[in-house]
């Protein structure tokens, strides 16, 4: 059976590629797709946890956290479809009308 | 629990009314002639009220409820009617400023009461589940509403880096929310709570769950380095959704950090502590020297939203070492006194700053005090009340939260934050100057306040001088409130 | 031995196809990886007996949100934004940054591994029949989480009909 370490191992450097993702990354959809990587490293960190502790409440929380990301989704994009119909770009460094 | 009791019901009752409304408010839309969308606002305002009374006439009794995920008690009470108190404010100061800008739209409203209800229950929670639901009910709405100038670059903006940055947090507060779980196997507070306490439990890995949590919480109330967000969040957005955004959701997150590091962190030793003691140095300070330099008002003020809440993390700080609840309570008076003077400046300078909100220079100003005596004259109190000048309840606020810190000992934090204080002065009073001080003509809207931005404005400027002359029963409750169940 | 090898296979796929996602120039590229990993995190909730989490993994992400991001990326015209500056400049802030949080989780998960050792061996008895299961808790302890979550894809639903509508009326 694989341990526990291993999946937490894992999730870990899922959230860490998203985070640097989004750190680095200057595409607006990109950087939200990085957003949908971390949300699934905290889900497989949850579904690891449920499973060796024989407790499924960590499950349910990832039902809950899916039904979150799905929402997100929703009025991400159409913030993106908006944001793009105003301005015709999504590379966030051109996002700076309110510089000093 | 698999039946669902009434005494249960009522302690979620605030919520379930104004999500009621919220969608009654949609539903009547239609039957609205287009000229007459301000009912909308007063069906909306009449939910805030109803869910207020309904709280205060059949108060529910205090105690857990929905098998341990709801805590009904003075705290939650406590920030239940501030936020029900903000989104009062910031409906009455919206309704003008919708017609005058032509986005009269009843999701404005809708999403207003929404993000209400889930404030109230990020603040009445002992399930983390829920809070993440609640913050995200929040976050979601008002990512909307600061996009809802459509038309608007600056607002599209604010929007889109409010929405990136918020799910980023998110997502770190979630996987600190997974370490609780797989470290204790409960998302309860209370149970959490009890788990915690047994010799032995605290680990490296759970301070490392703390923190992540406390980092997702830091972007909402915006404290360095995680403010990198704020100030254009809050220029680019409607002014009256910044009123209502830089007070409600970030009083929600102090709310969940009370409850979160209040309640589980005390045995965690110097880490939490120090983390906090850290963020609050340097939030206060990049705060208010950033905040000097700006020459928008909006962004002032921005920036000043974020050295208040490194004075409420003092306040936060004290109450960790000390464990008293001199220290929480001093948080609670402080986030209701900020709440009053942020919501009432951001309203009138939605106001002043005329349609499409083209006049937010601080030079925009520019003899306002002759131009307009009355609208002057309220901005000062707000400043004087930001900058804490005596007999405002910027004062008093300050005061509870210095006096708590030297308390609990941090001399250190204190002398920063009194110094900050000073530094504080010197922009909030730069507007004051440049409307009475400077010759010229104002660009500020000259038109005459509305009678809801009035009541709205005159509701704020009383509670500030309420709180700064008679502090005594204001404190009383908050001190009666600063004692989470968990 | 299956498990072992299907979870190192799967666990290599989810993070390769991780990092192609990040740095891939094209948006459209980045979201068909992103599909890979999504496919992999699957595999692994079934590893870990969760048949029903797979399901919702595959029908909702990969069938709902990934198709609705790449429908966007389609409708906001690839060949300006693939054109644009695709990765920060300010790399070495961002470096420090990702350094720190990889260093600190990894430092907590090293020192803190003695607190997973009480789980290593628990039973997994609780966890069969996962979709019965998963149902009661649902409609039972996890009802008012279930109300919450139903208002907060209402507010999803009316901010993205409000932000992508063309025109209001």
């Amino acid at each position: 059976m694989v341990p526990l370490s291993h999946y937490i191992a894992l999730s870990a450097i899922l959230f860490v590629i998203g985070a640097a993702g989004f750190i680095f990354r200057r595409n607006i959809i990109t950087v939200f797709m990085c957003i949908e990587l971390m949300l699934n490293a905290v889900n497989l960190a949850f579904m690891a946890f449920s499973r060796f502790r024989g407790n499924l409440d960590g499950q349910l929380f990832v039902f809950f956290v899916i039904v979150v990301a799905a929402a997100e989704a929703a009025v991400g994009l159409a913030l993106i479809i908006s944001l793009y119909r105003s301005r015709d770009t999504l590379a966030i460094d051109e996002l700076d009308s309110m510089k000093l | 629990m698999t039946t669902v009791s009434i005494p249960d019901v009522m302690r979620i009752l605030p919520e379930l009314i104004l999500a009621g409304f919220a969608i009654l408010v949609m539903l009547f839309e239609p039957f609205v002639p287009a000229g007459r969308k301000r009912v909308l606002g007063w069906i909306a305002l009449l939910g805030v009220l109803v869910a207020g009374m309904a709280f205060t006439w059949a108060p529910p009794n205090a105690g857990m409820a929905f098998s341990g995920s709801i805590a009904a008690d003075g705290f939650s009470y406590f920030f239940i009617f501030l936020f029900l108190t903000i989104a009062a404010l910031a409906l009455l100061g919206s309704i003008n400023y919708l017609e005058r800008d032509n986005i009269h739209h009843a999701e404005y409203y809708a999403l207003i009461l929404f993000s209400t209800v889930g404030m109230c229950f990020m603040a009445a929670s002992a399930e983390l589940i829920m809070i993440f639901l609640g913050l995200e009910i929040s976050s979601l709405s008002t990512y909307v509403l600061a996009g809802f100038r459509r038309h608007d670059p600056r607002s599209n903006e604010s929007a889109m880096k409010y929405f990136l940055l918020g799910s980023f947090a998110t997502a770190f507060f979630l996987y600190g929310i997974a370490f609780v779980y797989g470290l204790t196997g409960t998302t309860n507070l209370v149970d959490l709570a009890a788990d915690l306490a047994q010799p032995g439990k605290w680990s490296t890995l759970t301070r490392a769950a703390l923190i992540l949590m406390f980092v997702g919480l830091a972007f909402k109330v915006s404290t360095v380095p995680f403010q990198i967000w704020t100030p254009d969040v809050y220029q680019g957005a409607p002014a009256p959704v910044t009123a209502f955004l830089s007070t409600g959701p970030k009083a929600a997150a102090f709310a969940v950090l009370v409850r979160i590091f209040l309640g589980l962190a005390g045995p965690s030793g110097p880490a939490a502590f120090w983390v906090i003691w850290i963020s609050a140095a340097l939030t206060m300070t990049v705060g208010n020297f950033a905040a000097l330099l700006q020459k928008n008002v909006k962004r002032m003020l921005a920036y000043s939203a974020i050295a208040h809440a490194g004075y409420v993390l003092v306040g936060l700080a004290a109450a960790m070492a000390s464990g008293s609840t001199e220290g929480a309570s001093a948080v609670l008076f402080y986030l209701a006194a900020y709440a009053f003077m942020n919501v009432g400046a951001f309203l009138l300078i939605a106001h002043l700053a005329g349609p499409g909100e083209g006049r937010t220079e601080i030079s925009d100003f520019t003899g306002l005090g002759r131009a307009a005596p009355g609208a002057a004259a309220c901005l000062t109190v707000f400043m004087l009340s930001l900058s804490g000048i005596p007999s405002t309840a910027g004062f008093f606020a300050k005061f509870y939260v210095f006096r708590a810190s030297v308390h609990a000992g941090l001399i250190g934090l204190t002398i920063i934050a009194v110094l900050n204080s000073v530094v504080s002065v010197y922009y909030y009073l730069n507007l004051v100057v440049t409307m009475y001080m400077r010759e010229g003509e104002p660009q500020a809207a000259r038109t005459p306040m509305p009678l809801p931005l009035y009541s709205a404005i005159a509701a704020s400027l009383f509670a500030i001088f309420y709180l700064g002359l008679y502090p005594n029963h204001f404190l009383l409750l908050s001190t009666l409130s600063s004692k989470p169940l968990p | 031995m299956v498990a072992e090898v299907t979870f190192f296979i799967l666990s290599a796929l989810a993070l390769g196809s991780a990092v192609m996602v990040i740095t891939r120039r094209n948006p459209v590229h980045s979201a068909l990886w992103l599909i890979v990993t999504l496919f992999s995190v699957g595999g692994v909730f079934l590893i870990l007996r969760a048949p029903f989490l797979f399901a919702v993994q595959i029908i909702l992400y990969v069938g709902g949100i990934m198709v609705l991001i790449i429908f966007v990326i389609m409708l906001v015209s690839v060949d300006v934004s693939g054109r644009q500056q695709q990765f920060s400049r300010q790399w070495l802030v961002g470096l420090t940054t990702v350094l720190i949080l990889a260093a600190e989780l990894g430092y907590a998960l090293y020192r803190g591994s003695k607190g997973f050792l009480l789980a290593r061996s628990a039973p997994a008895a609780a966890l069969e029949n996962n979709t019965q299961a998963i149902g009661t808790a649902l409609y039972q302890n996890y009802m008012l989480p279930v109300e919450i979550a139903s208002i907060l894809l209402l507010v999803a639903m009316v901010g993205a009909v409000l932000m992508a509508k063309r025109k209001m009326e």
